[in-house]
């Protein structure tokens, strides 16, 4: 630590000596860190015990002995109502359903912020701020209606459908993002490209995508995550066959004929939010900045 | 023509965005309102009835049950979400150790989709094997934690699964206020001899009140959707204890085949967005733009 530059912090360096305040601050922080973990624990060492040691043992002890039953049953073999083929296919659908959405809706969302930064015409903005009161409508308001204009051109319970609907739930904040970004870049770099002949798409793609990444970056970790826990869009417009991870884990959870096996539903539980908090864990700095800038504007 | 000519390239792209905010955002709303107006069942059907869905809806037990579940959890969610958030950002904000393993670890909640949260707390508390058990085998015998198949406490087991998920949220924001304090003004109350949590609650916390205004607005925003987290942590039960307006909308919808009620009742869940975020959003455009002149 440099002792020179935090000489004059406000709060002054770290202090050297323990305080009892200081005790009791590490006492308290330490504590909300456990509560904050105790579900994660729980999950873990649940998923590796056997319903024997669940039934008699306690919850929060570690295992007895590992029993690695409930992952792969979890994976391939429990079932959803009638089809036992545990969370594998909705791994696979929700892969199917995050990639394409997550480049569809991002292209878009750094052309309308282009747009919108550097090619204002009247009543760009209008449309903008009602795109933007979109993003605070209630899904429930939209699910039918939207429904029912995606039967009508015919994409209803399918891949492009769900596609289209994360792309039209995505696109407000998207389009705030890029926006501020691109609105806090020098206007002079845009009026030499417009001196040296670049018209729209040039500048879009020589001039403004090069220096796009890092609020790419936040674009997409806000999505990825978004679209890989979304359970109510995926449920109504995705259809039987393309049901995401999230609509699976819950049947598995909630349909239980039989013996419930709670190790099997905490393995399923952790399977589902790996995508997530693998992008949390590397992100880390980005992903605050992803939310942040979600939450923040300009 | 001029006009539509200029700039031609900007309008097209921009089209998608006109077409959604026009058809979806826009579109969307009066379709379901005037539908709300219809008596329509299992297909969407032009018989006006008038606003007999809404008086229908208004003395429905359920929508109230629904109403006041989010009451209580808009509440008690959205104070909690403030209370730890900033707590722990003032905490973290404390050149602790390990700052940023704080955070992580604060934070990670908020990366889990709603479906998991709620099954992990329905698991935690679940009142057979859960956290009861683990306490009755250390001997705790009076401890007592049913709150999941209890009618009046189910609604706050919900609450609880909710904060643990968003206060990490809340606090990024809070903390991101804090950082941007000048020193300054902590050099001049620390001369002052104010003790710190004098000069948090009624100098700082005043500072930060954007980031506070912003984390209200989305926290609230979000209490309205709550549809995930209860249909994965209690279904809406035990009974219809923890039903919520979004759960009577989907139901209406897609398993009573009432379509008529649910687009009534999603009007009213419009409208009280609406009314949530009016007036933030005349003073974030309307008066900050008056105040800058």
């Amino acid at each position: 630590m440099n002792i020179n530059s935090n000489n004059f912090q406000p709060n002054g360096p770290r202090p050297k000596h323990l305080t009892i305040g200081r005790i009791g601050m590490y006492g308290f922080i330490f504590m909300c860190a456990l509560f904050f973990l105790m579900p994660l624990y729980v999950m873990i060492v649940t998923s590796l015990k056997d319903m024997d040691e669940i039934r008699s043992e306690n919850l929060l002890y570690i295992p007895k002995a590992l029993s690695f039953y409930a992952w792969p049953k979890a994976w391939s073999e429990a079932c959803t109502g009638f089809v036992c083929e545990g969370l594998k296919p909705g791994l696979i659908n929700s892969i199917k359903i995050t990639i394409p959405s997550v480049i569809v809706s991002v292209s878009l969302g750094a052309l309308n912020g282009y747009a919108l930064a550097f090619w204002r015409f009247k009543g760009a903005y209008f449309f903008f701020g009602l795109c933007l009161f979109g993003a605070f409508i209630p899904y429930q308001v939209m699910v039918y209606p939207l429904l029912k204009i995606e039967s009508a051109i015919g994409i209803y319970s399918s891949l492009p459908g769900i596609i289209l609907v994360h792309t039209i739930f995505g696109m407000p904040i998207l389009t705030l993002i890029f926006r501020n970004f691109y609105a806090s870049l020098p206007i002079d770099l845009f009026k030499a490209a417009r001196i040296d002949g670049g018209n729209f798409i040039k500048i879009f793609f020589y001039v403004i995508i090069p220096m796009s990444t890092p609020i790419t970056i936040v674009a997409v970790i806000l999505q990825v995550t978004g679209i890989w826990n979304d359970f109510l869009l995926g449920l109504v417009f995705a259809g039987r066959d393309n049901q995401p991870m999230t609509v699976q884990l819950n049947n598995i959870v909630q349909v239980d004929y039989g013996v419930a096996e709670y190790n099997v539903d905490m393995a399923a539980t952790i399977l589902t939010s790996l995508v997530p908090l693998f992008v949390y864990f590397i992100s880390g700095r980005w992903f605050v900045r992803g939310i942040a800038a979600g939450a923040i504007k300009g | 023509m001029y006009y539509l000519t200029k700039n031609l390239a900007s309008k097209i792209s921009l089209l998608p965005m006109i077409i959604i905010s026009l058809t979806v955002f826009v579109g969307c709303i009066i379709y379901s309102f005037i539908y709300s107006l219809t008596g329509s069942k299992l297909i969407p059907a032009l018989n006006y009835v008038g606003f007999q869905q809404y008086e229908r809806l208004f003395k429905s037990r359920k929508w109230d049950v629904a109403v006041e579940n989010i009451f209580i959890y808009g509440f008690v969610f959205t104070i909690g979400c403030l209370v730890i958030g900033f707590l722990l950002a003032v905490l973290i904000d404390q050149k602790i150790r390990g700052e940023s393993l704080f955070r992580t670890i604060f934070l990670y909640p908020y990366a889990m989709s709603f479906v998991v949260t709620g099954l992990v707390w329905k698991w935690v508390l679940n009142p057979t094997f859960g956290l009861e058990h683990s306490m009755h085998l250390w001997g705790f015998d009076w401890f007592k934690l049913d709150w999941l198949v209890n009618r009046e406490l189910a609604i706050y087991a919900v609450c609880i699964a909710a904060v643990w998920q968003g206060a990490g949220f809340v606090m990024v924001l809070m903390l991101a206020g804090l950082r941007g304090i000048d020193e300054d003004i902590w050099k001049s109350l620390s001369i002052e001899g104010i003790p710190k949590w004098r000069s948090y609650l009624f100098v700082i916390l005043p500072m930060i009140r954007p980031m506070v205004v912003t984390s209200i607005v989305l926290i609230a925003a979000g209490v309205v959707k709550v549809y995930d987290l209860i249909l994965a942590l209690t279904s809406g039960g035990p009974g219809y204890a923890t039903t919520t307006p979004a759960m009577y909308v989907m139901e209406n919808f897609f398993s009573r085949a009432n379509l008529g009620q649910a687009f009534a009742a999603s009007i009213i869940m419009f409208i009280s967005v609406v009314c949530i975020l009016a007036p933030w959003a005349y003073y974030e455009f309307y008066f900050r733009n008056k105040e800058a002149k």
